[in-house]
C-alpha cells in the first residue's frame, strides 16, 4: 500500500511542478496589470511545440529548449505590444478578454502552423524508470521537479537581487507610487509578458517528454494552472507554488484512491470551493480586494 | 422569389420534356445520353471527425472518377452528390433529406460517424433509399433495418478478436481502462457486455479523461487486481500515454490496445514501451506484411497505392470503409442490372464473397454488415513495426 501512495504522490508533485510554473506565469501578469492573463496556457504550448521543431529541425536538445523558450517569449513580447498595451488603460475586464481572444488566435495559429497532430519530446536523460520503495518514476519526472524548482528560485533571486526585480514588485504594491519614483510601469508591464512566457514554455519543455503536446495542449493546463493560483490567492509567488504541488497533489491522490474519472473534475471543484469559502487563496489576503 | 421558382419549375419541366424526347429518339443507341447514376454521400470532411470523412470523400472521388474514365456502370456515368455535415447529427439529416428528396439519388454511401449515421437513418427507411453507412456501431445493423447497410467492422468485433486471443494464451482475468471518449466508451460498453460470452473474468475497470497525462494511479491500481492481461479501450493520445506509464509502473502483463490507435503515430508516440503490445487491425494498415495468399492482399495493395499516389499522405482505414461502401454498391447495380431501388437493395442484401479492404462480406437478410472475426488482424509490435501474430 506504501507503494501505491508514492506512486500517487510521485505523480502528483510531478503535476503540481507544471502547474506551479503555470500559476507563477498568472502571478507575474497579475500583478503587473491586475489582470488574469488566459493565454498563459498558450504560452506553455508553444514552448513545447517550438521545442519539437527546434529539435526536428536537427538542432541539439539544449540549444532546442533554449530557443524553444526564446520564441514563447518572442511571442508573448510581440502580443504584448500588439494587444495589450495599446488597451493598458482599459478596465481589468477588457484586458482578460483580449487574452482570451490572444489564447483563440495563438490556438488557431499553431493549428495551421503544427497541425493538428499529438508530438513528443524524447527524455532529457533517458526512458527507464526509476524504482524506489516500489514505486516508480520517469527521470524526466525528476527533471521537471527540478526544474521547476530552479525556476522559481531563478525567479526569487530577480525579484529580491536586481533593480528591475524590485521595479516590477514595487509595481505590483502601488502601480501610482511606483510611477511616482520613475519606474516606467508600461516597461514592467512588457516585461512581466515575457516573463511568464518563459516560466510557462519552460514548463512546457518540461512536461512535452511525458505528457506529450499538441496544439490544444494549452487549454487544460491553462485552466489548471489558474485554478492553482487561485488556490494559493491570485498575485502571491509562494501562493502559486504553494497552490500548483497541493492541486497536483489533490489530483494524483485523489484519482488513485477516488475515482480517475473525477481527476479533471478537482481543479474545478478546487476553483469553486476558493471562491467560496477562501477568496483570497491560501496566502493572498493582500490582493483580496482585487478579486 | 415566386417568379424564380416558378421558372424553376418551368425549366425542369420543359428539361424533362426535352429529355423524354432525347429519350424516344435516342432508343436503342448507346446510352450516353442516359442519366447518370446518381450516388449520395453525407461526410463529415470538416470538424472534429474530420479524420473520418476527408478520406472518405477523397476516396468516392477518387473511384467515381476512375469508373467513369473506365466507361461508367451499365453504360451510364456515376455522378456524386456529397456534402459535408461537419459530423452535426442536424445537419446529417439535412443534408439526407436534400440528397433524397431533392437530388433524388440511387444510393447513399454516408456517414461518417454512427452519430451522423442515426439521424439519417430513418429517412432513408421511409423513402426507401438504400443507404451503405461508414460508421463503426452495431446499433445501426442491430436489429437489422431493410434499407440500411454498413462496410466498417464494429467495436464488438474488435473486443471479440482480442478476447479470443487472451483466451489462446490461457489467460482469463482481465482489467479493462478506458478513456472517456465516445468511441472510447462504446467499446468499454461492447467489451463488457462479450466477456462473458468468451469466459473472460473482469477483474478491473478503470477510466480516464480525454486530456488526461498521467495514468499511473489507474495502472497501479490494475497492479494490484490480480489481472492477467490488459485491455486498454482508447483512441487518440491516451492508448500511447497508457502504454508508457504501463511500462513505467513496471507491468508486464500483456496489453492489448484497440484498433483505434493502429497507426505509425501510436508506436512513435509510445516509444520502445510499446514492444509486445497486440492490437486487432484491418488489413489495410498492413498491406506490405501480409503474406501473397491472403486474400486481401491485392485488393489492399491497389486501393492503398491508388490513394497515396494521389493525394500524397498515409492510406486510413476509413477511406477504406468508403472504397467498400462504393464498391458494394457498384457490384449491386452491376449484378440488379437497373438503379431500381428495390432490385438494388436486393442485391445489396445478396453480396457474396466481395473482397474488400475492410475484409471478406458475406452479407444476408439478417446481417447486414457480412463481416466476421477474420476481417480483423492480430498484431503485435515488434521492433518498432507491426508483426502479424501466427
Amino acid at each position: 500500500m506504501t507503494s501505491a501512495w508514492l506512486q500517487f504522490i510521485a505523480s502528483g508533485l510531478t503535476a503540481g511542478a507544471i502547474y506551479a510554473l503555470v500559476a507563477l506565469g498568472f502571478a507575474i501578469v497579475f500583478n503587473a496589470s491586475g489582470a488574469i492573463n488566459f493565454a498563459q496556457g498558450e504560452f506553455v504550448m508553444v514552448g513545447g511545440m517550438s521545442a519539437v521543431s527546434f529539435l526536428a529541425m536537427g538542432v541539439p536538445l539544449p540549444l532546442a529548449i533554449a530557443l524553444a523558450v526564446a520564441a514563447s517569449v518572442v511571442v508573448a513580447l510581440l502580443i504584448e505590444r500588439v494587444a495589450v498595451s495599446p488597451a493598458r488603460n482599459a478596465g481589468t475586464v477588457t484586458l482578460i478578454i483580449i487574452t482570451i481572444g490572444v489564447a483563440l488566435f495563438l490556438r488557431g495559429l499553431a493549428q495551421l502552423v503544427w497541425g493538428k497532430g499529438v508530438f513528443r519530446l524524447p527524455g532529457f536523460s533517458g526512458e527507464e524508470p526509476i524504482a524506489f520503495f516500489g514505486a516508480t518514476l520517469l527521470p524526466q519526472s525528476l527533471w521537471v521537479m527540478g526544474g521547476a524548482a530552479l525556476a522559481v528560485l531563478a525567479l526569487g533571486a530577480f525579484y529580491g537581487r536586481t533593480l528591475a526585480g524590485k521595479a516590477m514588485l514595487a509595481t505590483s504594491y502601488n502601480k501610482l507610487a511606483a510611477q511616482l519614483v520613475g519606474i516606467n510601469t508600461r516597461a514592467v508591464l512588457f516585461a512581466s509578458f515575457g516573463l511568464a512566457a518563459a516560466l510557462g514554455a519552460i514548463g512546457g519543455v518540461l512536461i512535452a517528454p511525458i505528457a506529450f503536446t499538441s496544439y490544444d495542449a494549452g487549454i487544460m493546463l491553462g485552466l489548471k494552472g489558474f485554478a492553482a493560483a487561485m488556490l494559493g490567492g491570485l498575485g502571491s509567488f509562494a501562493g502559486a507554488v504553494l497552490g500548483g504541488v497541493v492541486l497536483g497533489l489533490l489530483e494524483g491522490l485523489g484519482a488513485g484512491f477516488v475515482s480517475s474519472a473525477y481527476k479533471d473534475a478537482i481543479a474545478f471543484v478546487v476553483i469553486l470551493a476558493v471562491l467560496f469559502f477562501l477568496p483570497g487563496g491560501l496566502l493572498g489576503a493582500r490582493h483580496s480586494d482585487r478579486v | 422569389m415566386g417568379m424564380f421558382r416558378f421558372n424553376r419549375a418551368l425549366a425542369r419541366q420543359v428539361a424533362g420534356a426535352a429529355l423524354a424526347v432525347c429519350g424516344v429518339a435516342g432508343f436503342g443507341s448507346a446510352g450516353a445520353q442516359e442519366q447518370p447514376i446518381r450516388i449520395g454521400a453525407f461526410l463529415s470532411v470538416t470538424g472534429p471527425a474530420a479524420f473520418l470523412g476527408d478520406p472518405e470523400l477523397k476516396t468516392l472521388e477518387l473511384y467515381v472518377d476512375r469508373i467513369n474514365a473506365e466507361g461508367g456502370l451499365l453504360g451510364r456515368k456515376l455522378q456524386l452528390f456529397s456534402y459535408d455535415d461537419a459530423g452535426d447529427a442536424e445537419k446529417a439529416r439535412t443534408f439526407a433529406k436534400r440528397l433524397i428528396e431533392q437530388d433524388k439519388v440511387d444510393v447513399i454511401v454516408g456517414g461518417s460517424t454512427t452519430g451522423t449515421t442515426m439521424a439519417a437513418m430513418p429517412l432513408a427507411e421511409q423513402s426507401s433509399t438504400p443507404f451503405i453507412s461508414l460508421a463503426g456501431a452495431v446499433t445501426i445493423i442491430e436489429p437489422v433495418k431493410k434499407w440500411v447497410f454498413k462496410t466498417p467492422h464494429t467495436d464488438r468485433m474488435a473486443c471479440e478478436k482480442i478476447f479470443v486471443d487472451i483466451k489462446a494464451r490461457n489467460l482469463s482475468k482481465v482489467a479493462l481502462i478506458s478513456g472517456s471518449g465516445g468511441f472510447d466508451k462504446s467499446m468499454r460498453a461492447e467489451c463488457v457486455k462479450v466477456a462473458p460470452k468468451y469466459g473472460m473474468d473482469l477483474v478491473a475497470d478503470e477510466t480516464y479523461g480525454a486530456t488526461d497525462t498521467d495514468m499511473t494511479a489507474q495502472l497501479t491500481k490494475i497492479k494490484g487486481s490480480g489481472a492477467q492481461a490488459v485491455l486498454n479501450a482508447g483512441f487518440g493520445q491516451g492508448p500511447a500515454i497508457v502504454t508508457r506509464n504501463y511500462r513505467q509502473v513496471g507491468l508486464a502483463l500483456p496489453l492489448y490496445q484497440s484498433h483505434g490507435v493502429a497507426s505509425r503515430e501510436y508506436i512513435k508516440l509510445s516509444g520502445p514501451a510499446a514492444e509486445g503490445v497486440r492490437l486487432p487491425a484491418a488489413a489495410l494498415l498492413v498491406s506490405d506484411i501480409l503474406p501473397a495468399e491472403d486474400a486481401q492482399k491485392p485488393v489492399v495493395v491497389a486501393y492503398r497505392k491508388a490513394y497515396e499516389d494521389k493525394f500524397k499522405s498515409d492510406v486510413s482505414t476509413f477511406g477504406g470503409h468508403a472504397y467498400d461502401g462504393l464498391m458494394i454498391a457498384v457490384n449491386a447495380i452491376k449484378a440488379a442490372r437497373s438503379t431500381d431501388k428495390a432490385r438494388l437493395r436486393d442485391a445489396i442484401e445478396a453480396t457474396k464473397g466481395y473482397v474488400g479492404t475492410g475484409g471478406v462480406v458475406n452479407m444476408s437478410a439478417a446481417d447486414h454488415m457480412g463481416l466476421d472475426l477474420s476481417a480483423f488482424r492480430m498484431l503485435e509490435v515488434k521492433d518498432g513495426n507491426w508483426s502479424l501474430v501466427k
